[in-house]
């Protein structure tokens, strides 16, 4: 158990044009589970392959306890890995696939029976401790992967992707399992991911990455209630943040959508006459088919019912939204409901650059 | 109408089976007319050549073939070899891929030389090494305008370095085959399990022998049997530095049939190296295969 400074840490591929992080720090705490979440190619993956030794920076440090690890070879630097590939040794039987970190550091024999009896016993394992991979299931080899990684007493635990390759419903039991087996360890962990829905539900706290920069770090509730900027509000979220094009009025006490106009918070009395990004998540939109005081006419594109929810494509303005509305709610395309935004989750953004608006 | 349809396709089906080749016959048809006049035939020949005189069956090809002075020189000669080449030449491959896997600068370039002495044939790699290992060679030449004695490498009565020369040329000509193979079979295996096993604490040389050699054993058995068998039949390379004086099994075939005129006991001596030739690919077939087995407790 370690904690883990990263800084400024430069990576680029050979033959690659950009960089595949970009001076990137990050300061992880002992015992924290931090997610890195980003679209594909957005560093994070090399990032997690930096801190595991598999790859080398360009320049930067990373240091893990205090300890500077940068340039030391992966197998000097006490960490685990959860490969998404699961890389469990087909060549050899689950059990000696669990001890396999344990036997290369030369630990007694019953030390070893005793750990890999242990995971086994925690990963539910244990009739299949004499089985070859190619005997077991695309779940169970993920689950000795995890084992092999959980013996080992390591100073971090570091996880790429390794729920990619289960079917969903699987992904899902796997995913809580995962959650608690890691609290229970109390390892610092570094968990990669592109769904975040996998970021949300299992990080202490959630980085998200792009095109090898650091978006935004903080707790999963924060990035997702406030994102830092258009990127991450439109990544994180199923359906994702919507982003209305809109105005603040000259005395910044209205904010001007289209025709519309809706009190604005205070935060935007310093930001009078600038075209601003008005971001509200979908389930923060209300919606009545009555007009009631400050409500906003949209027309129905689209009518999706999920079960628990109904999912609402509208038109404001001249610009589409998803809107979720409770699943009493009856409508149908071509109709004209009347959406109130929530002033206490509407978020600000900079129209040029999708930053978000601070008070100034 | 409807009662009677049913059996109607029992009717159908009934008669057109039995007369029917099976698909699979007709497709291996070809390869087996091939293999059985190219291969069985000669085979058969062979056989006969070598057991059936002039009244019957006879053992008398046989018992000279043992008798003749160069006959047990030439298996200790081949066996010696066979056993010195082989870990060698697994060594220098394995070394060479793993060098070649590390993507060094210019990869392609190494690999496409070292591969060259495959192209070369037999004869023509015996004849550049005679050029280095005679008397008046450029090995020699080089030692002497270093101020040492030249050393007569291919003299009949220095069976030590007879054998080392005709090693050095057989382990030069031949390794890039069993590189081939080795480099291919590492291809074949993902970077994930090397990449895992470091990140657990394995050492180069754990990795080697827990991981990278266990998942490369399909293509070392394949490298194994060639080898082994090809180096069975080395021939040209030591014909070329030694004519006589480092005698071969296929050496010796060579020598009855021409020199002596004699095909009977060449043939003979043609089917001393087919049945080695299967029982070693047996025995390595099994012995890795046993191996297997035992390494997956």
């Amino acid at each position: 158990m370690a904690d883990i400074t990263i800084s400024h840490l430069v990576k680029t591929y050979p033959g690659a044009t950009e960089r595949a992080t970009d001076d990137v720090s990050l300061d992880i705490t002992d015992g924290d589970f931090t997610v890195l979440l980003g679209p594909s190619g957005c560093g994070k993956t090399t990032l997690l392959r930096m801190l595991a030794g598999l790859e080398l920076p360009d320049s930067g440090s990373i240091a893990v306890g205090g300890k500077d690890v940068t340039y030391l070879p992966p197998n000097k630097r006490n960490m685990s890995m959860v490969f998404q590939s699961y890389a469990v040794f087909p060549h050899r039987k689950v059990r000696y696939n669990i001890g396999f970190g344990l036997s290369m550091a030369k630990k007694p024999k019953e030390e070893i029976d005793r750990k890999v009896a242990w995971a086994a016993d925690l990963l539910q394992l244990g009739p299949y401790l004499d089985r070859l991979p190619a005997q077991l299931s695309g779940g169970q080899r993920q689950r000795v992967a995890v084992a092999r990684a959980i013996v080992m007493d390591a100073d971090v635990l570091l996880m790429d992707e390794p729920l990619s390759n289960l079917d969903a419903l699987l992904r899902l039991n796997f995913r809580s399992e995962l959650k608690k087996i890691v609290k229970d360890l109390k390892t610092t962990t570094v968990y990669v991911t592109h769904d975040q829905s996998e970021a949300l539900s299992l990080g202490d706290r959630v980085a998200v990455m792009r095109k090898g920069q650091i978006a935004q770090l903080g707790d999963p509730l924060d990035v997702y209630d406030a994102p830092a900027d258009r990127f991450v509000g439109g990544f994180i979220g199923s359906p994702p943040m919507n982003f209305i094009k809109a105005a603040v009025s000259g005395d910044g006490g209205a904010l001007i959508v289209g025709d519309q106009r809706l009190r604005a918070p205070s935060l935007l009395q310093s930001y009078s006459s600038t075209d601003v990004l008005l971001g509200v998540r979908a389930e923060n939109v209300a919606v009545d088919t009555q007009r009631s005081s400050g409500d906003v006419p949209g027309t129905v594109l689209v009518v999706e019912p999920m079960g628990s929810s109904i999912l609402l494509t509208v038109e404001v303005e001249g610009q589409t939204i998803k809107v979720q509305a409770p699943p009493t709610f009856r409508t149908s395309p071509g109709a004209t409901i009347w959406l109130t935004f929530s002033p206490n989750s509407m978020r600000f953004y900079d129209s040029e650059t999708a930053m978000a608006l601070v008070a100034r | 109408m409807t009662v009677d349809s049913p059996p109607a396709p029992v009717q159908l089906d009934t008669p057109a089976r039995p007369r029917r080749i099976p698909p699979a016959v007709l497709l291996i048809a070809p390869s087996i007319v091939f293999m059985a006049l190219l291969l069985g035939w000669p085979v058969i020949q062979g056989v006969l050549q070598a057991f059936r005189g002039d009244e019957g069956f006879t053992l008398d090809y046989i018992t000279r073939m043992v008798e003749d002075p160069y006959f047990w020189p030439a298996v200790r000669n081949t066996l010696l070899l066979i056993a010195v080449m082989i870990p060698l030449q697994f060594v220098f491959a394995i070394t060479m891929a793993l060098l070649l896997r590390s993507n060094p600068r210019l990869n392609k370039v190494h690999f496409f030389v070292w591969a060259i002495p495959l192209a070369l044939s037999d004869l023509a790699a015996g004849l550049v090494w005679l050029s280095i290992f005679n008397d008046r060679g450029y090995l020699n030449s080089v030692l002497t305008s270093l101020g040492l004695d030249s050393i007569p490498w291919l003299a009949y009565d220095n069976p030590a370095t007879l054998f080392l020369c005709v090693l050095v040329a057989e382990v030069w000509r031949s390794t890039s085959l069993v590189l081939v193979i080795v480099v291919s079979g590492l291809q074949g295996i993902p970077k994930d399990y090397d990449e895992a096993a470091q990140v657990f604490g394995a050492t180069f040389w754990q990795r080697l022998r827990h991981v990278t050699l266990p998942l490369l054993k399909p293509s070392l058995q394949v490298a194994l049997i060639l080898r082994t068998i090809l180096a069975f039949q080395t021939f040209a390379v030591a014909q070329a530095l030694t004519g006589q004086n480092f005698p071969l099994v296929v050496g010796e075939t060579y020598r009855w049939y021409t020199a002596l005129q004699n095909p009977n006991v060449a043939a003979a001596l043609a089917l001393v190296i087919l049945v080695a030739s299967m029982l070693i690919s047996v025995f390595y077939l099994r012995a890795l295969r046993d191996k297997g087995q035992e390494g997956t407790r």
